[in-house]
């Protein structure tokens, strides 16, 4: 495809996700995989898994992160430029808006039931991705990804360590296992 | 009218130009010190724009942070967005917007330069064949505290607690997504409506 398509359709579909995720940075990841390695294919599954792995554990909003490594994926610096830009925008307007009107807001009985509803809405997208990219890892059969895959899931919400550390925890893990490789292979 | 008054009033509103500088700075630091997104980022923001600067009062703060739950968007850019109206107009809500996601975009990009340049070193990728079930696990554990917020009341795990419609319109929304393959977004807003008809239906009974 010609890079000026992808730069629109990158534009548009960034902007399009950031304007209707509510509830955080990972829903907003959990879109991009959809819309982009599902739904465009233009990037494989576990290229987007690292992907999500260095905008989890830069710091600033994971949105922003999230935009930029797809931009920069797909397009290079012009990708990042558009992918950040088209992340702002929404809520750059919204916010704006809302800080006018925010005593109306805060008590319309309608907007606080959508809002409401669209928590389940959100945690079944999350789900369903989660379901999808675990069910492709078990295909694997590879009893250390199990392991690491519980592993971190205990290490961040039963013992509430910080995602940075169990990121970091994961490198040097994975380290000490390539040298182990290169020693086996010798 | 009030609104456009308001609003032309918020774009002249222009103090001095130290307190873009400031502005830029706060956000800078915001930025470039928090690790984790979202929540892991409101201390940060607490500190520079209630504690240090004085720009927001702490009530102000706590609807900020509503504000942030109610509607999309990161939470450091609405606050950089919100703060930065407050304090200088329009102009000051870019300026510190930008502080807010500058670091991001010199950090990241790095980040991603290498990692495309040197993804295919065997050593990079035993790495990241470790990071990588990790990742899906952190969001897993991410919609979870997000499922536990939606489906009990006050968020106590408890039976009693349990908001029997919410599970319902998950389920379904669970259907629509795995065997429908249905736009997430649509999901989404679905979930949010049939909610809102939930509430006015059972209003109306009760």
């Amino acid at each position: 495809m010609v890079k000026k398509d992808v730069l629109f359709k990158l534009f548009i579909s960034t902007l399009y996700l950031s304007a209707f995720t509510f509830g955080g940075g990972y829903v907003i990841v959990t879109l991009m995989q959809k819309k982009f390695v599902a739904e465009y294919h233009w990037i494989d599954e576990k290229e987007m898994l690292d992907l999500i792995a260095i905008a989890q554990s830069s710091p600033g909003p994971i949105a922003v992160n999230g935009a930029i490594v797809v931009g920069y994926k797909l397009c290079g610096i012009l990708g990042v430029i558009v992918g950040v830009i088209a992340t702002i925008i929404p809520p750059f307007f919204i916010i704006s808006v809302v800080s006018l009107f925010y005593n109306a807001f805060k008590d319309n009985m309608y907007i606080a039931l959508v809002l409401e509803g669209m928590q389940a809405g959100v945690g079944a997208v999350i789900t369903s991705v989660v379901y999808e990219m675990a069910l492709g890892l078990t295909q694997e059969k590879s009893i250390m990804s199990i392991l690491i895959m519980i592993g971190a899931f205990i290490g961040n919400y039963f013992l509430k360590i910080n995602v940075v550390w169990i990121i970091l925890l994961c490198i040097l893990l994975g380290i000490g296992y390539s040298f182990y490789q290169r020693r086996m292979s010798l | 009218m009030y609104f456009v008054r308001n609003w032309l009033f918020f774009l002249s509103k222009e103090d001095e130009p130290m307190m873009y500088l400031q502005l830029f700075l706060s956000f800078l630091q915001i930025g470039a010190l928090s690790f984790g997104g979202g929540y892991a980022a409101m201390p940060l923001i607490q500190n520079q724009v209630v504690d240090i600067h004085h720009w927001l009062t702490l009530s102000e703060f706590t609807d900020l942070i509503t504000i942030s739950q109610m509607t999309p968007g990161p939470i450091a850019v609405n606050s950089a967005t919100f703060v930065g109206m407050k304090i200088a107009g329009v102009p000051g809500a870019i300026i510190a917007t930008i502080g807010c996601i500058l670091p991001s975009c010199i950090i990241v990009t790095l980040i991603a330069y290498f990692y495309m340049k040197y993804r295919h070193l065997q050593s990079l990728q035993d790495v990241l064949s470790v990071l990588r079930p990790a990742v899906i696990s952190l969001i897993a554990v991410a919609g979870l505290s997000i499922l536990t917020t939606a489906f009990f009341q006050d968020n106590v795990i408890s039976l009693h607690q349990l908001k029997i419609h919410m599970l319902i319109i998950f389920i379904f929304c669970m259907y629509l997504l795995v065997k429908k393959k249905t736009n997430p977004i649509f999901v989404m807003i679905l979930a949010g409506i049939l909610n809102m008809f939930y509430g006015l239906l059972t209003s109306a009974i009760v």
